[in-house]
């Protein structure tokens, strides 16, 4: 490169292949599909706000939830985001088996939050307020689920990943994967914590 | 077909009952079996010429950013066709339906017609067009080796197509949607469409919305990450300017339709309440909503064309483009306010003057910027050297067209006029006097002007001259007519009139649907015959028109590395300014290069995707769960795989490099 | 406004004398307005555009590439003044027109009684508009006229120069009410009350029809609309009442079942409040009103024990006409006749104090909608229930 300098002429070309390392754009996808993800929830959101209210003559939630399930289930939730964070670490000192282990308990801590939020949703249809009795219903079980259905993808994705690394080690790939994974698990997170406030604090106080 | 109230489920075929079959409506008949003689020579033709391993290894499995852009013009292309044969349909059903005549068309069959026009004509052909257009010039613009992630781009490709072959099997098996192309609840909403057409709506732009969001991550990445040293942002071409700004508009709206569509889907399958009118549900919910996603995704269709046009006319012109800057700042502009608009689609909801007046406001605001490039293309031409070449002239009918629906536009967008203009024949002419003035023109434009980059000729120049003016005068003979009749207060998406007086203005608008059939008919032949010619059409240049991006810089078509040495950029016009200052080719010091691999995993997964819509259509159970399984353990599967990519070996790179040589020396010679 | 009707629109329209432009030659005095707007803003535009067009034409003419003589430079790419002249005059025209639009926009919402019967004549104030009561029926117009008790299916007559205010609504579909002689269009729909102000001014024979499609026999969903003078009012009024047919419920819901093409049908004697019944969907005397369910959701609803406060659906006109897959089978919700029978089924959970959810409403929790300009509402009234509490 240096002794194209020296030339009168301007370069118009690299003499080398530019170092676009591999996956250099994927942090940055990664967060693009985070935010487009989060637009979804936005909606659901906004729709949970127009609806929350529209009982139809049933069922509102003070009726219906239970805040120490509610709160045990975000202890789990937030935990696991604890529990990832120390995979994390693990990973940046490159030892293997002990990322493996705190990937494990976060998948646990995981599960159990989808048990919880499992068991509260059976009650609750069991009961007769299934996400058809009302709009405010409807609104509430989609919201909630769309959360679920995203941490039990994550679960799915956690698992393959326990795999990938147990199989190839903690190689560039693996740990921009996980990489990725930790994004999705606390941006699931923080929408938790939103849907803490917005739908269980102010539903009991409504 | 009479809609069945209640449709007996079995397990093994869930609603899909021989009824289902339109053996009765000989219309759908004929064309069944027009269509499958055509698959039939098709597929015969594929394969006795042998050619699906060629297909499957050379383009169907392809991550090249240029083969999937060249696909989705293809898809476009052929979804065009049907789309325009509902359009005709349309005209001539209109045309007919007077006097207590019926038409040939019943209401279940016309009202198919409208929505499916409606949606194959906005999703999969403008958008195939747009996105095709980005995918095939902007890695090429930037002087990128491909798009930021490779394999997705091919998947995305692949559910854009299972959306539209979802949206084709609606016509012979069961029925389309019959509300409109935005499905408005609770016209859409499980009561009064119970069977499958909302429902092969709903997965039809469901999965086709998973690869147009992809797609748009991609490319944003693409253009954020991949540019070639030197390109900052304020000397990106603006083709790629506008394609960033559409990008974003995609990331930041389709999931919008995503989710309104969820909704709108949970409605019909479990019975919640979004958009019912019981239970506490609020169809208008839906309405805003929709809206939110489908305004911006108007001007994903345009702003990509806008840049072609700037492109076009630099080009033309012989000339820098005018303002470039602020262009670049319109175009921003315009990405922003095209959220702040969508309730002027609904002003007659009765939101109150307040709201409608600043939503209409709003409105006005963005024809400003569109002002504004409108004048830069204007400057762009003064003191320019105007090659009247085929792009030129879509061009120049383009800003003359363009004008025109853009006033209608404001016109609409005063919240008094739009009460006695809205939903009616004068809407349609305005929103089809932007899309065909703009997008579609912008895409016969840009199919002219890159298409000698793609395939190494020119396209036929008299049969284009043929086609462009059976287009443009068509168009207007097709549409002045409908403004005409919006004036009259006719109504759109009406099948059967009663005032005699206004045949004769759909019977002339019929007149002008036929002259653009015409002008398809040329287009076709004009790459028909180009191609047949390619020969006598050779452009071994790689620079037909004296380009000023960089995609001119290559070869035509440009080999699968697309630059043998990445650029190096100094100017907003990168190639005029290497020509300017005497760039010569680099002939030796060629490395190895690292490129992405084939695979058929895009393919695949949107292959599952299909049949897991076409199950969950059909309530087929069993066959959902299965594909869906398939899809989460394909995607797993494809995972493992660490090893996606090859070099291209120095010497490969060098013979080819060489061959160009020789080629380029032949051409200095002539 | 003289300087408008130079506009080449208008020159367009007196080129295609022959058709009758209906929205450019009204005979109500507000679709006049709407007409006149139209032209101004028209008249505001093609003053870019017409340069715009020109120059388009000039420039590509004087620049083409075979013109010697035309000045070519290829690296001039930026002017300050022009690029400030081109930002500059369509903002000018922009704030002209937003001037106007905002002006309009409230001066002619549907919302707003109206001030006046035409450009010259302010409305007295001794006059009471004409009331009528509109529902977009699958796929026919029911109109009814309180002050007469009368109603009609697919004909309004009206007298020129009497305001007339519209409330209206639809029964299972979104539809537009739409003359487009008379007033701009506005939206019915389901559980929703939407409001139209307008004047005829000429006595004729007009069209009306829903400008927005609602599903198979939306063509077909027209009515005769008739000016009329006073006297002709009156002798329609007296053929409603000569009438034999009642708008009772029952007959109501008959008559809301999908037909198409349906012949003008004349009621004299309307079931009370039917307009208030049908916007809030509780025509059928078992299903709870929305009004009702609004106010008691406004107070945390019924609680568990509103769970089971529904009963299946045989029949509601088309809607639940299908069942989703997963869902329940189609119900709705009942009306409680007593208060009594809403507290003995009202159960609250354990240990928690039992909240009167049946308190009137003055003064406490959110305001009831109620009628404004500004949103179309789903009731205006309160239900009797809640009164005789």
């Amino acid at each position: 490169m240096t002794h194209a300098a020296t030339e009168e002429e301007v370069r118009f070309h690299l003499a080398e292949e530019p170092h676009h390392p591999e996956g250099s754009s994927t942090m940055l996808g990664f967060w693009i599909y985070l935010m487009s993800d989060c637009l979804i929830f936005a909606i659901l959101f906004a729709t949970y706000g127009v609806l929350g209210g529209n009982y139809a003559a049933g069922p509102a939630p003070r009726d219906l939830f239970e805040l120490d399930l509610v709160a045990v289930n975000t202890t789990m939730l937030l935990l696991s985001s604890i529990t990832y964070g120390f995979a994390m670490l693990e990973m940046v000192k490159g030892r293997t088996r002990m990322t493996l282990f705190w990937l494990a308990v976060t998948g646990l801590f995981g599960a159990a939050f989808i048990g919880i939020e499992l068991y509260e949703f059976t009650h609750f249809i069991h009961i007769g307020a299934g996400p058809q009795r009302s709009g405010f219903l409807s609104a509430f079980f989609t919201l909630v689920g769309t959360h679920g259905l995203h941490v039990t993808f994550g679960i799915v994705w956690l698992v393959t990943l326990m795999v990938q690394v147990r199989r190839q080690g903690l190689i560039e790939a693996n740990q921009r994967r996980l990489m990725c994974l930790s994004l999705f698990w606390h941006f699931l997170d923080v929408i938790w914590i939103g849907v803490f406030t917005f739908v269980y604090l102010l539903g009991m106080l409504r | 077909m009479a809609v069945p109230t209640t449709v007996p489920v079995s397990p093994i075929f869930g609603r899909l009952t021989l009824d289902a079959f339109p053996f009765h409506e000989p219309i759908l008949v004929v064309t069944f079996a027009v269509v499958a003689l055509g698959a039939a020579a098709l597929v015969g033709a594929l394969t006795y010429f042998r050619l699906w391993g060629f297909l499957w290894r050379e383009w169907f499995t392809s991550v090249d950013h240029k083969k999937i852009g060249i696909m989705y013009m293809v898809l476009g292309l052929i979804m065009f066709l049907r789309g325009f044969s509902d359009a005709i349909m349309m005209r001539l059903q209109q045309a007919m339906a007077f006097g207590g005549s019926e038409g040939y068309l019943p209401a279940h069959h016309y009202d198919q017609v409208f929505t499916a026009h409606g949606v194959i004509m906005i999703f999969f052909v403008a958008m195939p067009f747009v996105t095709g257009l980005m995918n095939y010039v902007v890695p090429l613009q930037i002087g990128a080796r491909d798009v930021s992630f490779p394999f997705l781009n091919n998947f995305s490709f692949w559910m854009t197509t299972a959306g539209a072959i979802i949206v084709m099997a609606s016509l012979f098996v069961g029925e389309f949607a019959q509300t409109g192309w935005l499905a408005f609840p609770p016209l859409s909403g499980l009561g009064a469409s119970p069977y499958v057409g909302v429902d092969y709506y709903i997965w039809g732009l469901q999965v086709a919305g998973v690869g147009t969001t992809l797609s748009g991550i991609n490319l944003i990445c693409t253009i954020l990450k991949m540019r070639a040293p030197g390109m900052s942002l304020m000397k990106m071409p603006i083709f790629t300017w506008t394609s960033l700004c559409t990008n974003v508009l995609i990331v930041a709206s389709f999931p919008v339709l995503t989710a309104v569509l969820v909704l709108l889907s949970l409605d019909r399958y479990i019975g919640t309440n979004f958009f019912t009118n019981d239970f506490g549900g609020n169809p208008m919910m839906y309405v805003n909503l929709i809206w939110i996603w489908g305004h911006p995704e108007v001007y994903i269709l345009i702003l990509p064309l806008f840049g072609v046009f700037s492109e076009v006319t630099a080009t033309f012109c012989g000339k820098r483009l005018f303002g470039y800057t602020s262009m670049v700042y319109a175009t921003v502009v315009i990405t922003i306010l095209s959220y702040l608009v969508w309730l002027h689609h609904f002003f007659t909801m009765g939101s109150g003057a307040s709201v409608n007046s600043f939503f209409g406001i709003t409105t006005m605001i963005i024809s400003i910027p569109t002002g504004a490039k409108m004048f830069n293309w204007l400057f762009t031409m003064y003191r320019g050297r105007i090659r009247f070449e085929l792009p030129m002239m879509w061009t120049v009918a383009f800003m003359l067209t363009f004008v025109i629906g853009g006033m209608t536009g404001v016109l609409l967008a005063v919240p008094p006029a739009d009460f006695v203009l809205h939903n009616s024949l004068f809407l349609v002419a305005h929103f089809h006097n932007v899309i065909i003035g703009g997008v579609l023109f912008g895409s016969f434009a840009a199919i002219n002007y890159w298409w000698p980059k793609a395939f190494g000729f020119r396209l036929n120049k008299f049969w284009g001259l043929v086609s462009f003016w059976c287009w443009v005068v068509g168009f207007w003979a097709a549409f002045a007519p409908l403004y005409i009749l919006g004036l009259m207060g006719v109504t759109r998406r009406m099948r059967v009139f009663d005032d005699p007086s206004l045949q004769i203005w759909f019977i002339i608008a019929g007149a002008g649907a036929a002259l653009i059939a015409c002008g398809i008919g040329a287009m076709l032949l004009q790459y028909a015959i180009s191609i047949w010619k390619r020969a006598e059409y050779r452009d071994a240049s790689g620079d037909p028109w004296n380009g000023r991006t960089l995609e001119w810089a290559t070869s035509s078509p440009p080999p699968d590395y697309n630059f043998a040495f990445t650029p190096l950029v100094h100017a907003t016009d990168a190639w005029a300014d290497m020509k300017a200052r005497n760039y010569r080719r680099p002939l030796a010091g060629y490395r190895p290069i690292h490129m992405p691999s084939n695979t058929g995993t895009g393919v695949i997964l949107a292959g599952c995707a299909l049949v897991l819509a076409l199950a969950l259509i059909w309530y087929i159970w069993w066959l959902a769960a299965l594909s869906f399984i398939a899809m989460i353990g394909y995607a797993i599967h494809h995972t493992f795989n660490y090893h996606r990519d090859y070099n291209i070996p120095a010497d490969v790179v060098t013979h080819t490099e060489e061959a160009r040589t020789v080629q380029l020396a032949a051409v200095a010679a002539q | 406004m003289p300087f408008v009707r130079l506009t080449p629109l208008l020159l367009l329209a007196g080129f295609l004398g022959g058709c009758n432009m209906v929205v450019l030659d009204p005979s109500g005095d507000v679709a006049a307005q709407q007409r006149n707007l139209i032209y101004i803003a028209t008249g505001l535009m093609l003053l870019v555009i017409i340069p715009v067009m020109v120059l388009t034409v000039v420039f590509a003419i004087r620049y083409r590439a075979s013109s010697a003589k035309a000045r070519y430079e290829p690296e001039w790419d930026h002017s300050t003044q022009i690029e400030l002249a081109v930002w500059a005059v369509p903002l000018l025209i922009i704030i002209a027109l937003g001037a106007f639009t905002w002006a309009d926009t409230h001066l002619l919402d549907p919302y707003r009684p109206l001030g006046r019967i035409d450009h010259a004549t302010p409305l007295a104030e001794e006059v009471e508009p004409l009331e009528v009561e509109v529902v977009s029926l699958d796929w026919k117009w029911l109109f009814i006229l309180p002050q007469y008790g009368i109603a009609s299916v697919n004909e309004l007559a009206a007298p020129v120069d009497r305001p007339i205010s519209f409330k209206l609504t639809s029964t299972s579909v979104m539809n537009a009410f739409f003359v487009p002689a008379l007033a701009g269009m506005i939206y019915t729909m389901p559980g929703m009350e939407t409001t139209l102000h307008g004047v005829i001014n000429a006595p004729g024979e007009y069209e009306g029809f829903s400008s927005n499609y609602s599903g198979a026999g939306f063509s077909k969903m027209r009515f005769a609309f008739h000016g009329v003078d006073e006297a002709g009012f009156d002798a329609w009024v007296q053929k409603a009442r000569d009438s034999e047919a009642t708008l009772d419920r029952a007959t109501y819901l008959a008559l809301e079942r999908p037909s198409e093409g349906v012949p003008v049908e004349l009621y004299n004697g309307v079931a009370e409040n039917l307009f208030d019944l049908i916007v809030n969907m509780c025509v059928d005397p078992g299903k709870m009103c929305m009004s009702e369910m609004m106010a008691i959701d406004a107070r945390g609803g019924l609680g568990l024990a509103g769970i089971h406060n529904t009963l299946p659906l045989t029949y509601d006109k088309f809607a639940r006409r299908g069942t989703a897959v997963f869902g329940n089978e189609p119900s709705y919700v009942q009306s409680l006749c007593t208060k009594e029978e809403a507290m003995a089924g009202l159960v609250e959970r354990d240990g928690a104090p039992m909240r009167d959810r049946f308190t009137p409403l003055a003064g406490r929790g959110l305001p009831r909608p109620g009628p404004s300009a500004m949103t179309p509402i789903r009731t205006s009234s309160l239900p009797d229930l809640l009164k005789n509490l």
